[in-house]
């Protein structure tokens, strides 16, 4: 009889699991679905660290740092009677999936208000500042921002940011480089701007929030290009990222000509919890509980149409927690933000893959609430954000194979996503060359009227946003020899990408090690929750 | 802050009107003149004949655009040119202008601030429509006119008329004329009849789009624009229920 082996993992290294060959099937994110696949011996899986423990108290927590800022005076300092406030704050595109209420946007803003009224400060607004994304449907709204802050100040000053209104952004200037700064004119008019952040990647956060969330077109083409994308190496590691340079210029810009207050705040990873918190777990640790949840999950899931899939994912809010919050002057808040979520999400990997898998789930920073993950950001989570997930160097080596699994089915959300439409349809198929697509495409989207219209008062992305998604997928592109997508229920969406297909895992890696080699080191990204790989 | 106005210089945008900008339709315009005659009784009667009327109206566009407008604009015969003209600028303030959709000036003047022409093409008489373009600020009107014999009306339509395919010649003649690029310009309407005007140009948009047109504009992949929706000012609630959820998709 073959004996029973405990697994035995160090506890400094839980994170990296090499397949062995008793080892469990891995899971994959498959779109609204999930996929266990066996993997060949010797595959590397890299799993995400455990949650950290959260702040006791949340609200205490928040009030420590207002009254303990980073190179700042205390906000009640700044505070002075009949002055001018905006409050900034970031959208619904992060965290993912959206986090259970009281969302920590709402404690922020329940206390920054309370502040601001004691300190006999009535003329507050609030804005979303959502930059190009699609304005927030009103019980979103509510929802992030709980029903005090809803109750006092929806609609005539709480509202979405509007960077195409002609009559509502100013530019402020250029950076050396000549990068224009435009700004949102109430803030720009502001006595004092609170910027009310969540950060749950490193890319975000920081300057990027003065500088994205209340910009129009003119500035953000400044720095979303292919060639931003591709000098970013990784865009998860601000030092290196073009992108956080560009931002950098633009933010200091902003903080020279205005008064800004900066609240940072960071979450854990605990991105499934309850029934299903087995997603979070390594599966050879799996119990025969969570077998069976995942059996009755998957049996449920393949019974089901796609819509109902999808609104079950949507309808589940991650539990995640804070365990930190910042506040006080740009660049010192965001160096704390950053140390303590890498702290939390950063894990060390010993040298690059040469073929690397990754599920792709059923949500990106760009459709929240949509009807589906369309082919763009199908693409842009792929190359764009998990490609992206390294600091040191890449966790797919140049030339390497990437292998992801997901539908791939050509849906898109004509409210949320209508100029994506027009973008893979006319011209993903006149060319994929992201350089041409910036020159002869960007300022027709981006200037379309009927685009325009639909961005500031229907709940559309910019007409432009779906060249950006191409661009975040640049470097991605350059850097990786194949692309294989798994379970394509398709033949044509995965053909306009440039991409191949494969029926199963298995077929993938051997397609893959036929350009690769026999030995080719095989890696799997376990996520979500995602990681960011420190690789050595 | 918006560079556009050069790249868009030889683009035009044309909007149909009934349905499209406004809530209403020709038959409204002609019900309005209809309660409006110097006596009573005259005004009551030709209410109640534009009443009984208007299954036939619906039924003949139904059938096809060019019967209704040969058996509708009939109802005009002896009017008044000057009586019309005079009306029209009320018609506008009583009837049109408070039912353009919300959205419909800001489209448009989204449009222009783009550097874009902009251009009516309306089935409807070209006097009721001028007070509407002139509101819109709108470059041109393209609409039908009603033939006048010593300054009343024949009840019949001078050619061409403006309606169905015939829309899309009058936008390829106008484009002509004008020097404008069709590939670069914009149509917008609600109604599948215009499916030829969206068609001639490079940027079709379905506007408060009827079943069959927004159903063509799903398959097109043409974006679709409800100008009816004013952002709102009241919470909604997030769609319930996941039967409905899955009935919408």
């Amino acid at each position: 009889m073959r004996a029973i082996r405990p697994k035995l993992r160090s506890h400094a290294r839980e994170h990296i699991v090499t397949i062995d060959t008793d080892s469990a099937p891995r899971l994959f994110f498959y779109g609204e679905n999930l996929m266990m696949e066996d993997l060949p011996v010797g595959t590397r899986v890299i799993y995400p660290k455990r949650p950290m423990t959260p702040v006791a108290n949340p609200v205490a927590a928040i009030r420590y740092a207002l009254n303990h800022p980073e190179d700042s005076e205390p906000l009640h300092a700044l505070l002075r009677p009949g002055m001018k406030v905006t409050i900034a704050v970031d959208d619904i595109s992060m965290p993912l999936p959206i986090m259970r209420t009281p969302d920590v946007r709402q404690l922020v803003l329940e206390i920054v208000c309370e502040m601001l009224a004691d300190h006999g400060v009535d003329d507050v607004h609030i804005i979303i500042a959502l930059g190009l994304h699609r304005r927030m449907h009103d019980w979103e709204i509510k929802r992030m921002v709980g029903p005090k802050v809803w109750d006092e100040y929806w609609p005539d000053r709480l509202y979405n940011h509007d960077g195409c209104d002609p009559d509502g952004m100013v530019v402020l200037g250029h950076t050396p480089h000549g990068e224009m700064v435009e700004m949102n004119k109430r803030v720009a008019e502001s006595d004092l701007t609170i910027y009310v952040n969540l950060n749950f990647v490193p890319m975000n956060g920081g300057h990027k929030s003065m500088a994205v969330g209340l910009c129009g077109y003119e500035s953000l083409k400044a720095h979303h290009t292919p060639h931003g994308i591709v000098q970013s190496n990784s865009y998860m590691d601000p030092p290196k990222s073009y992108l956080s340079h560009s931002f950098k210029r633009q933010g200091d810009l902003i903080e020279k000509t205005l008064k800004v207050f900066h609240i940072e705040t960071v979450l854990n990873n605990r991105a499934f919890d309850g029934p299903l918190s087995f997603l979070n777990k390594n599966e050879d640790d799996f119990t025969e509980a969570d077998r069976l949840k995942y059996q009755a999950m998957k049996w449920t899931l393949d019974k089901l149409p796609f819509t109902a899939r999808r609104e079950i994912f949507m309808r589940t809010p991650a539990a995640y927690e804070m365990i930190g919050c910042y506040a006080g002057g740009c660049d010192p808040v965001h160096d704390k933000t950053l140390a303590k979520q890498n702290e939390q999400n950063c894990v060390e990997v010993d040298g690059p893959a040469d073929i690397l898998l990754m599920g792709i789930p059923y949500i990106s920073p760009y459709n929240v609430n949509s009807k589906a993950l369309n082919p763009l950001l199908v693409q842009v989570m792929a190359l764009g954000y998990f490609y992206h997930m390294y600091r040191n160097q890449p966790i797919l080596r140049d030339g390497g194979v990437l292998i992801l699994t997901h539908p791939c089915s050509d849906r898109f959300d004509p409210v949320h996503h209508p100029s994506y439409i027009e973008f893979f349809n006319r011209i993903l198929t006149e060319t994929t060359d992201a350089y041409t697509i910036e020159k002869k495409y960007q300022d027709e989207l981006a200037y379309n009227p009927s685009y325009i219209e639909m961005y500031r008062r229907g709940n559309a992305y910019h007409g432009a946003h779906p060249c950006f998604m191409w661009y975040w997928g640049q470097r991605g592109r350059e850097k990786c020899s194949r692309v294989i997508v798994v379970g394509a229920d398709n033949a044509t969406v995965p053909e306009i990408m440039g991409w191949e297909t494969a029926g199963s895992i298995a077929e993938a890696i051997a397609m893959a090690r036929g350009t690769m080699g026999r030995s080719a080191q095989v890696s799997m990204m376990h996520h979500p929750p995602y990681m960011i790989c420190d690789v050595m | 802050m918006h560079r556009a106005s050069s790249k868009y210089k030889n683009s035009a945008a044309f909007y149909d009107v009934d349905g499209t900008l406004i809530k209403i339709n020709i038959v409204h315009a002609f019900a309005f003149y209809a309660a409006r005659h110097a006596s009573l009784i005259e005004s009551a009667g030709r209410s109640v004949k534009t009443a009984l009327s208007i299954p036939v109206f619906w039924a003949a566009d139904k059938l096809s655009r060019k019967w209704f407008n040969e058996i509708f604009y009939r109802s005009y015969e002896g009017q008044s040119e000057d009586r019309l003209v005079v009306l029209a600028d009320e018609l506008f303030e009583d009837v049109i202008k408070p039912n353009i959709y919300p959205r419909a000036k800001e489209l448009i003047e989204e449009s222009r601030r783009a550097g874009v022409r902009q251009v009516l093409v309306s089935g409807a008489l070209d006097f009721t429509m001028k007070p509407l373009a002139r509101y819109l600020g709108v470059d041109d009107l393209i609409a039908n006119r009603l033939e006048f014999v010593d300054h009343y009306a024949t009840g019949k339509l001078k050619k061409p008329f403006v309606a169905g395919a015939t829309k899309a010649d009058i936008m390829r003649a106008y484009a002509k004329e004008h020097a404008i690029d069709l590939a670069e310009s914009w149509a917008y309407t609600d109604s599948f009849s215009d499916y030829p005007m969206l068609a001639v140009v490079g940027h079709p948009t379905a506007c408060n789009p009827d079943l069959r047109l927004r159903s063509l504009a799903r398959s097109y992949d043409w974006p679709v624009l409800d100008l009816d929706e004013e952002p709102a000012r009241a919470v909604s609630r997030r769609p319930q229920g996941l039967a409905r959820q899955i009935r919408r998709s």
